[in-house]
C-alpha cells in the first residue's frame, strides 16, 4: 500500500514498527503489554501486506461506495424527542452509579 | 411421526395447528436435547423457564382459537449479538460482562410478536469477528459433524457458529444469525444447514451489537430453505429506528418457493474458481449448475473481475468501521470496568483486558487505516474498490437473474487447525464477502458431502431486494441435492 505521497504500486507494507503499534494502541485506548508489541507489529504488517493488493486496482474517477447497497441514501427524520425519561434503564448496567449519575475517576485535579 | 426435535419449522407449524402436539411439548423436547448436548457449547445462555412460559402462552392462544403469527410456538435460538430485554447479552466478549439489555432488538421483537419461543442465546466469535467460533470469550463451539474415521472436534464455522451447531444438532428448529462477511452462510455450509443473508436494509440492525455497520445484516438459519423463508418473513421489515432500514414491502417469501427456476438465467462466475479450492467443491459446483439446467434454467458464464480484491477491501472497511463502533466500550456505562487512576487509564486498562486477541487486532488495523495520513491510501481506496465490486454485480445482473457459486473453499476444519495464521482464517470468507460489500442477498444450501463425509454448501446470490429469486434457486438446489445426511453424533 502506498504511503502518503508515495507512487501507486510502491510497496510500503513493512511500515508498522513497535513505536507505531504503541501509537495506534494509544489512539485506540487499548493497553498492550510490552511483551506483545513485536508479535502485534508482525501480525499487522502481514495484514497490511495482504490488503496492499488493492494498489493493483485502477480506481481513477471511481466514486467511493459509502452505503450498504448502491444508491441507497440515508433517511432523515423530524428533529424531535422520541425517547427519554428512562434514567433507571440507562443506569441499570452501570459499573458504578450514585444519585442518578455514572461514577467515574476524577477528571480534573 | 418424527421426533419433535427433528421436525422442520413448516412441519411443526402444521402439527401445532392440528394440535398433534403442544408448543409446551415441542419446547420441552428441545430443552431436553439442549441439556444433553451441552458439550457442544452451542448456547451461552439458556432460558428454559421463559421458554416454557412463552410456550404455555402460545398453547393458550391456540386453545382460545387463534395463533398469533407465523412462528407461534416455534422454539428458536438467538445469536448472542441480538439484544434481548432482561436476558444477558455479551456478544461473547469479556468487555460486555454481565450486560443485561433494558431493550429488545427489532428483529427479535418481531419474532416474539409472531409468537416465537426463545430457547436461549447462542455462542459466536467475539463481536462476530471470526470464521470458526474460536474467538468467543466463552470458548469454541464443537461442530456436531465429524470426519469419517476421525474423532477430532471440528469448528462449526463462524461467526454464527453456535446458531449453526444448534440447528444442525436439533437443539432448536431455527436460529438467528448475522452476516458481515459470511457469518451466516459459511457456518451454515460447515454444519449442513441452510442460511440466508438478506439484502442490506431488509432486516433492522437496531438492537444488534454493531460490528461493521455498512455490512452487518441479520438473517435466518434453519434446516430447510422453506424454514428460512418462513423465518425471514417474520424477521424482515421497515424500522424507523434504523436509518439504513429499507422502507419497502416484505414479499411472501414462502410463496416464491414453488416457482422453480424454469426460464431463469443463472450466472456462473469464473473468478470464483479460486486457488486451493477443494476438488470435490469444484465438482459439486458443476453438479449444481447441471441441476439448474435440468430444472429449466439457462446457464450463462459471467465475469466478476474484481472478485479477488473483495477480501482485501473487506479487511480495510470492516476493521475501520469496527474500530469506530467499538469505541463505545469504555468501562464507564456498562460491562467490564478495570480500575485506573484517570479516565484514560481506565479506558486503556478496561479495553486492554476486555477485548480478545482477534478483536484487538482488528481495532488496531481499523485505527491505523483511519489515522491521519493513511485514510486516503487505505480506507478511501477500499471504498472505491468496493464500488467496483458492486458495479461488477450490477453488470452481471443485466445478463442473469441469480449467480451460483460454492459457499466456502473448504469443508469444516479441526479446532485449533487454523488459529495461528489470521490470513488463512480470513480466506474462509473469500466467496461470501463480495455479496456483503455489494449489499446483495445470498444464501447457502447444503448440497453434498466431501470425501470425509462433511457437508458442503452451494451459494445463490441475487439482485438487491430479490430474496425471492435466491429462495427459488435455493429450493431447486435443495430438491436436486436431496441432502439427507445427518451429523453422526445425533444418529
Amino acid at each position: 500500500m502506498a504511503a502518503p505521497g508515495g507512487n501507486p504500486g510502491e510497496n510500503y507494507a513493512m511500515s508498522v514498527d513497535k513505536a507505531t503499534v504503541v501509537r495506534i494502541a494509544h489512539l485506540a485506548r487499548i493497553r498492550v503489554p510490552e511483551g506483545e508489541l513485536d508479535r502485534l507489529a508482525g501480525e499487522l504488517n502481514t495484514i497490511l501486506g495482504f490488503v496492499a493488493q488493492l494498489d493493483e486496482v485502477n480506481t481513477d474517477g471511481v466514486a467511493p461506495m459509502t452505503s450498504g447497497v448502491e444508491g441507497m441514501g440515508l433517511r432523515q427524520r423530524e428533529d424531535r424527542v422520541t425517547d427519554g425519561a428512562c434514567q433507571d434503564k440507562v443506569l441499570a448496567n452501570a459499573p458504578a452509579s450514585r444519585d442518578g449519575y455514572f461514577v467515574v475517576p476524577k477528571v480534573i485535579e | 411421526m418424527a421426533a419433535l426435535t427433528d421436525l422442520t419449522i413448516a412441519e411443526a407449524r402444521d402439527g401445532l395447528a392440528k394440535k398433534a402436539f403442544s408448543a409446551r411439548e415441542l419446547t420441552s423436547a428441545h430443552l431436553a436435547a439442549m441439556e444433553k448436548a451441552r458439550g457442544l457449547n452451542a448456547y451461552v445462555v439458556e432460558t428454559p423457564e421463559r421458554a416454557l412460559e412463552d410456550a404455555a402462552a402460545s398453547d393458550a392462544r391456540r386453545a382460545g382459537g387463534g395463533a398469533r403469527g407465523r412462528l407461534d410456538g416455534i422454539p428458536v435460538a438467538i445469536k448472542d449479538l441480538f439484544c434481548t430485554e432482561g436476558v444477558r447479552t455479551t456478544a461473547c466478549s469479556h468487555i460486555l460482562d454481565g450486560f443485561v439489555p433494558p431493550y429488545e432488538s427489532t428483529v427479535t421483537a418481531r419474532m416474539r410478536a409472531e409468537g416465537a419461543v426463545m430457547l436461549g442465546k447462542t455462542n459466536l466469535d467475539e463481536f462476530a469477528m471470526g470464521s470458526s467460533n474460536e474467538t468467543s470469550y466463552y470458548g469454541p463451539v464443537t461442530n456436531p459433524w465429524r470426519r469419517r474415521g476421525d474423532n477430532r472436534k471440528l469448528v462449526p464455522g463462524g461467526s454464527s457458529g453456535g446458531s449453526a451447531a444448534a440447528v444442525a444438532a436439533r437443539l432448536c428448529l431455527g436460529a438467528t444469525g448475522t452476516d458481515t462477511g459470511g457469518s451466516i452462510r459459511q457456518p451454515a455450509a460447515f454444519c449442513g444447514i441452510a442460511g440466508l443473508k438478506p439484502t442490506y436494509g431488509r432486516c433492522s440492525r437496531w438492537g444488534i451489537v454493531a460490528f461493521a455497520s455498512s455490512l452487518d445484516q441479520a438473517g435466518p438459519m434453519a434446516r430447510t430453505v422453506r424454514d428460512c423463508a418462513i423465518m425471514l418473513g417474520a424477521m424482515a421489515g421497515f424500522d424507523p429506528k434504523d436509518s439504513t432500514s429499507a422502507d419497502i414491502p416484505v414479499p411472501d417469501f414462502e410463496a416464491a418457493l414453488g416457482k422453480g427456476v424454469k426460464g431463469l438465467k443463472i450466472g456462473i462466475p469464473k473468478e470464483y474458481r479460486v486457488d486451493g479450492m477443494d476438488a470435490r467443491i469444484a465438482a459439486l459446483w458443476d453438479e449444481g449448475a447441471a441441476w439448474m439446467k435440468a430444472a429449466g434454467a439457462e446457464l450463462v458464464d459471467v465475469s466478476l473481475p474484481h472478485t479477488r480484491y473483495a477480501l482485501p477491501a473487506y479487511y480495510i472497511v470492516a476493521p475501520a468501521e469496527a474500530s469506530s463502533n467499538l469505541a463505545r466500550y469504555d468501562g464507564m456505562r456498562y460491562g467490564l470496568r478495570v480500575a485506573g487512576r484517570t479516565p484514560v487509564e481506565m479506558y486503556e486498562a478496561t479495553r486492554g483486558e476486555g477485548f480478545g486477541a482477534e478483536v484487538r487486532r482488528r481495532i488496531l488495523i481499523g485505527t491505523y487505516v483511519l489515522s491521519a495520513g493513511y485514510y486516503d491510501a487505505y480506507y478511501l481506496k477500499a471504498q472505491k474498490v468496493r464500488a467496483l465490486i458492486a458495479r461488477d454485480f450490477t453488470e452481471a445482473f443485466e445478463k442473469v437473474d441469480a449467480i451460483l457459486t460454492p459457499t466456502a473453499p473448504s469443508a469444516a476444519f479441526a479446532i485449533g487447525e487454523r488459529t495461528a495464521d489470521p490470513i488463512a482464517m480470513y480466506l474462509n470468507d473469500v466467496l461470501t464477502v463480495p455479496a456483503n460489500l455489494a449489499g446483495l442477498p445470498a444464501m447457502s444450501v447444503p448440497a453434498g458431502l466431501d470425501a470425509n463425509g462433511l457437508p458442503l454448501g452451494l451459494q445463490a446470490i441475487g439482485r438487491a431486494f430479490d430474496e425471492e429469486t435466491v429462495f427459488r434457486v435455493g429450493a431447486t438446489i435443495e430438491a436436486a441435492a436431496g441432502f439427507a445426511a445427518r451429523p453422526p453424533s445425533i444418529g
